[in-house]
């Protein structure tokens, strides 16, 4: 909403400086968008007629003019084409400054005085035109400022108006508000719109659905068309809207000045001389004002001719049909109340909005209906010579009262907090044109969105000013703050990660199908968004693979091959039957690629999978898991036979492994690249071991290896196990310290050897103890294996 | 031989074993010195061996001239032993020298996204101001995101949320949520008051990723519902709050408006933290930067949820946390937070 100032103070003389009226109508709550002062770097410009035009002496493309701008002749330099005795123009005087912190000074342009200059549009900030001299209406004063001539002395304010607020879509409304600011009087007139007919000049107004259409007048009007006077053009253009023609023109002006939206219809071209509101027909069309066919619903409120045949959709747009054109002689105006979210529906499925729908769903007042329209009917008679027919058809059966709300005045003190008195409200309220006595506020219907005591107590805090209501805190002793141990562990995972020494990402969680499939991820059934803007995000991810290894990729293709990312995001699955929401799990996904750069002392090396399996440790050491596991698998993505699931507790959390080749090529990256993903939801809810102190024993350790032969499918921490297994508490650590496979062994046979370090917490371990444990776990390895002890 | 030839002889071993001592460039070599000067096989020795043949009056006089020819060259064995691992040590010296700066090995850290850090950040402050984290769905039903927090069907509200649609349940029944606001109906609805909680979490809407947009965005909002909460309070909690983040000279000045699940609804913004006030691009001269919305709870969705608008009052407020991603860390470029691009990673 665009609101001139000059057009607010029609209706209040509001005279502060103009920062000041922009906070005012900041603290009001209309949003001050911008504040447009066309004329602010133009000063002493004024208007004057060029007298004679003599050629200079020493130049072929410049020219003298002497111009006379109301107190004498002054000789001026001026190289453009198109000045000729008679012109009157902009003359920028000595001192006088111009767009771009310009100023005019006396000077010598080839050996002649020039005592100022004539301005082209460009150079007072008009456009770019810049191919002569401005002409200005040869009527204007000599020696007037040509702000005012031009219409750029006014201050254009651009608001954003809330949803809520209809009657601050109009100049009125916005001025109501200032004048209760500025305890200023506020003077809005009130023009008659005549006796109520059932005919006008034979035409006739029928309501089929009034509760979509409580209220509709129609006058009429002999009009000659033309266009507008500068000045309601000037305003027009200043609040944002294109002057059409004097009659249309009319119809905009009380729009913006009233909120009150109008249609002329040119009566003879409306068949059956007469309007009829109906609801369309099913699969019903007709062609808008912008050259479009619309298919309308029966949820959709036509304004038809009396042969009922469609001229437009109500409130929203008109058709071409009956639209007034040149050879429009007699108007029928309509001046309508829609009900409002009648008018939303249509205009968000049509996909179609007017300044006229977004004031009917925000909701006009239907009381100033026929007032609206008897302003456009004084308007017309000053632009478009307009003769009035006698008489107003109002169709209004339910005439709709304005809003009795109860307010207790404690209750505002409560909510606010405040102390004011029963009178101090009334006083606060009044210039918004809310009446309250005895308890009870009389809410104008220009304001729908007040109609429950809390909304007279926006009201009440709006006219404090937010900034005067006393702050403090809620001092409760219900307030103890905290994250619980889940958001705490969250923390710690990306805390690992980034120790590990990986960057976090953020992927988009609405992906492609495709991007899923060539990451190896095709699930059966993807949740898919209904309106995509694009088909790259039309689908919720079900894992963060994907996304993180085009992440990857991004980094390769920016000379960054060589990275270590994780993400911790949701992934979306379909629900269980039953169930209408997804599932959506947090999970982890980390990425390492390309090579490990060591110091320059020792080799570079490819990134292998051990550089992950490493960081799945740490993670579940830190988290203090009590048990998991990596079981070969082949998860989607991963390589075949180079992969694992992460199972803890018996359920499959996660994958890790090497990324399969053919994932690889599908997003040309080089390799070789590991990855994870895990799910962190389950992951925290596992089993975990306490935090405990256990003694640390003062005695000597003793320290054994041990060698297997296996098949190269039993899995090192499976040994691992059976050898804790076997030594019980004496065994101090395990660990597997050489994978070896060789001809001499056997095809699919593999040596894994072990580092076992015995201690007792209370004693020296004997020889004899330390045999013992060793043949234990030899015969222990043995028989669950077929293993083979190696010499 | 005769004593005194003896005595002579050992004297005479210290000279020359001086010659060998001295002879000797490296600890190998002076080892093997100290074996022939005073081994078993060693002239000393014999010559120890030898006083036995002396008339016993004499042997004395031997032992002597022996034993101080023994310590003799053992002195000089040490101080020749210490100057050669003087001379050793000057020379891996040289050789061992070591740059260290020439950088680690292998290991780099790694970096938070710094979503994550203005995220945890704001835990913090929330935490230590007595509140606590709740959680929600990224996937809602139309009553969380909608008609619980009072936006009626067709409501203009509705429209200006630009909302991503999920092809589940009832066509317009499952969205992406289009702001954090549907976790307070689900805390309201689990939990009776006294209730103090902030929710964190990613929003969505139907926008393209490019330079300013994005469809995915996070947000943070407070919700506080209990007997007298008051609008002065809503104020104050959040001038404490841009205080706790930005610090003392950073204050938040509120403006009407109007949201469908507050009422009293009021846009928030701080004074600018780059230009403290003074007005710079970054606020477009106007000393204040619009950062959130906020409102007490309206009754319409305390009914929602069954909690008595006149028992229980309460207020909300949330704001964008990328744009203060942005404001903080001067991040002109949207895109940047989403690409996992580690030259950006790495500036964090």
């Amino acid at each position: 909403m665009r609101a001139p100032l000059a057009w607010i103070r029609e209706f209040t003389p509001i005279d502060a400086p103009i920062a000041e009226i922009a906070d005012a109508l900041n603290q009001l709550g209309l949003d001050v968008e911008g504040i447009d002062e066309p004329g602010r770097e133009i000063g002493g410009v004024v208007v004057a007629r060029i007298l004679e035009v003599l050629p200079h002496p020493d130049a072929d493309r410049i020219r003298l003019a002497d111009v006379d701008a109301g107190h004498g002749t002054v000789r001026v330099v001026c190289g453009a084409p198109n000045i000729e005795p008679g012109m009157v123009v902009p003359f920028a005087q000595v001192g006088a400054h111009l767009p771009g912190d310009f100023t005019i000074e006396r000077r010598k342009i080839r050996g002649q005085v020039s005592e100022g200059m004539l301005c082209s549009p460009r150079e007072l900030g008009l456009g770019d035109d810049h191919d002569g001299i401005l002409e200005l209406p040869r009527d204007a004063a000599l020696g007037t400022d040509v702000r005012e001539v031009l219409g750029l002395d006014d201050v254009v304010f651009d608001l954003a108006i809330t949803p809520n607020r209809p009657d601050a879509m109009g100049i009125i409304g916005v001025a109501r508000d200032l004048a209760a600011h500025f305890s200023l009087p506020l003077d809005i007139p009130l023009p008659d719109p005549g006796p109520v007919v059932d005919t006008l000049d034979g035409a006739t107004v029928v309501v089929d659905a009034p509760d979509r259409c409580p209220r509709f007048v129609a006058i009429v009007a002999n009009v000659t068309m033309g266009e507008s006077p500068d000045w309601m053009k000037r305003r027009l253009t200043l609040a944002g809207m294109r002057p059409i023609s004097n009659v249309v023109d009319v119809t905009n002006y009380v729009m913006l000045e009233r909120c009150r939206p109008l249609h002329a219809f040119d009566l003879d071209r409306l068949a059956g001389r007469g309007i009829v509101v109906r609801l369309a027909g099913p699969g019903e069309k007709m062609e808008t004002l912008d050259g479009v066919e619309r298919e309308l619903g029966p949820d959709d409120l036509l304004i038809c001719d009396g042969e009922r045949v469609a001229q437009g959709i109500a409130g929203i747009m008109g058709g071409a049909a009956a639209e007034v054109s040149a050879a429009t002689t007699t108007v029928l105006l309509e001046s309508a109340y829609f009900e409002a979210s009648g008018i939303a529906k249509t205009s968000k499925r049509l996909g179609l909005r007017s300044e006229a729908s977004a004031r009917f769903e925000r909701g006009v007042d239907p009381n100033d209906v026929a007032a609206g329209a008897a302003r456009a009917m004084e308007l017309f008679g000053m632009v478009a010579s307009a003769q009035r027919v006698l008489g107003t058809i109002d169709v209004y059966p339910k005439p709709i009262e304005p809003a009795r709300v109860t307010i207790r005045t404690g209750r505002v003190n409560h909510v606010l907090p405040a102390e004011l008195s029963d009178d101090d409200i009334k006083t606060l309220l009044t210039p918004l044109g809310i009446d309250v006595s005895g308890g009870t506020a009389i809410v104008p219907t220009w304001r729908p969105d007040v109609e429950r005591e809390i909304d007279l107590i926006e009201e009440v805090a709006r006219r404090i000013g937010l900034d005067r209501i006393r702050r403090s805190v809620p001092a409760s002793p219900n307030k103890i703050g905290g994250l619980t141990a889940v958001q705490r562990d969250r923390r710690v995972v990306a805390d690992v990660m980034v120790g590990a020494g990986f960057d976090e990402v953020y992927t988009l969680p609405l992906v492609a199908p495709a991007d899923l499939a060539r990451a190896g991820i095709e699930p059966e059934k993807l949740i898919e968004v209904e309106n995509p803007l694009r088909a790259e995000e039309s689908v919720l991810r079900p894992a963060l693979l994907a996304g993180v290894l085009r992440a990857v990729a991004h980094n390769v293709a920016h000379g960054h091959p060589d990275v270590s990312l994780f993400e911790l995001g949701r992934v979306f699955a379909l629900a269980a039957a039953g169930d209408t929401l997804p599932v959506e799990r947090l999970h982890l996904c980390a990425t390492r690629a390309g090579r490990i750069v060591q110091s320059p002392y020792e080799p570079d090396r490819d990134v292998t999978i051990h550089d992950m399996t490493a960081v799945v440790e740490a993670l579940t050491q830190e988290l203090r898991l009590a048990e998991w596991r990596l079981v070969s698998a082949s998860p989607p993505g991963f390589h075949p036979v180079r992969a694992a699931n992460v199972v803890v507790g018996g359920e499959n959390i996660g994958a890790i492994g090497e990324i399969d080749a053919v994932v690889l090529d599908a997003l040309a990256l080089p390799g070789p690249v590991v990855a994870c993903e895990i799910d962190v939801d389950t992951l925290l809810a596992s089993e975990r071991v306490p935090r405990g102190a256990r003694p640390v024993s003062r005695y000597p350790a003793s320290a054994i290896d041990l060698a297997f032969v296996v098949a190269d499918t039993v899995p090192a921490d499976g040994i691992v196990r059976t050898l804790r297994e076997a030594a019980g508490e004496l065994l101090e650590s395990v660990r597997t310290f050489d994978v070896f496979r060789s001809d001499a062994l056997g095809a699919a046979r593999v040596s894994l050897a072990f580092a076992l370090q015995f201690r007792a917490v209370d004693h020296t371990l004997t020889d004899a103890e330390v045999g013992e444990l060793r043949q234990q776990c030899i015969d222990a390895v043995v028989a669950a294996y077929a293993a083979e002890l190696r010499g | 031989m005769t004593a005194t030839d003896l005595a002579a002889s050992a004297d005479h071993l210290v000279a020359s074993g001086r010659k060998t001592i001295d002879a000797a460039a490296t600890i190998a070599e002076l080892d093997e010195a100290t074996r022939t000067l005073l081994g078993k096989a060693s002239p000393l020795n014999e010559i120890r061996e030898a006083i036995k043949s002396v008339k016993p009056g004499d042997r004395a006089a031997v032992g002597k001239a022996v034993n101080a020819a023994r310590i003799a060259l053992e002195q000089m064995l040490l101080d020749r032993r210490a100057e050669l691992g003087q001379a050793a040590r000057a020379a891996s010296l040289i050789a061992d020298r070591l740059d260290l700066t020439t950088g680690g090995r292998g290991y780099r850290r790694g970096h938070l996204h710094p979503v994550t850090r203005i995220w945890r950040e704001l835990e913090d402050v929330f935490v230590g101001m007595g509140y606590r984290v709740a959680e929600g769905p990224e996937v809602e039903l139309d009553w969380y995101n909608f008609e619980a927090l009072n936006f009626p069907p067709g409501h203009p509200a509705r429209a200006m949320q630009d909302t991503l649609y999920v092809k589940l349940g009832q066509p317009e029944e499952v969205m992406l949520r289009t702001h954090t606001s549907p976790v307070q109906v689900r805390v309201m609805e689990k939990q009776t008051p006294p209730i103090y909680v902030v929710a964190l979490g990613r929003a969505y809407r139907n926008e393209t990723l490019d330079a300013r947009h994005s469809p995915v965005f996070h947000q943070i909002e407070c919700l506080t519902v209990d007997r007298g909460i008051t609008f002065g309070e809503l104020l104050g909690t959040i001038e404490i709050f841009v205080q706790a983040l930005f610090g003392p000279n950073i204050s938040a000045r509120f403006n009407p408006s109007f949201f469908p699940f507050t009422e009293p609804s009021a846009e928030f913004s701080i004074t600018c933290v780059f230009c403290e006030g003074a007005g710079c691009t970054v606020c477009s001269r106007t000393g204040w930067v619009e950062v959130g919305g906020c409102g007490m709870v309206d009754p319409n969705v305390f009914r929602a949820v069954n909690i008595d608008p006149e028992e229980y009052t309460g207020f909300a407020f949330g704001f964008g946390i990328d744009r203060l991603v942005q404001l903080l860390y001067g991040v002109d470029h949207i895109k940047y937070l989403w690409d996992g691009d580690v030259r950006f990673a790495a500036q964090f």
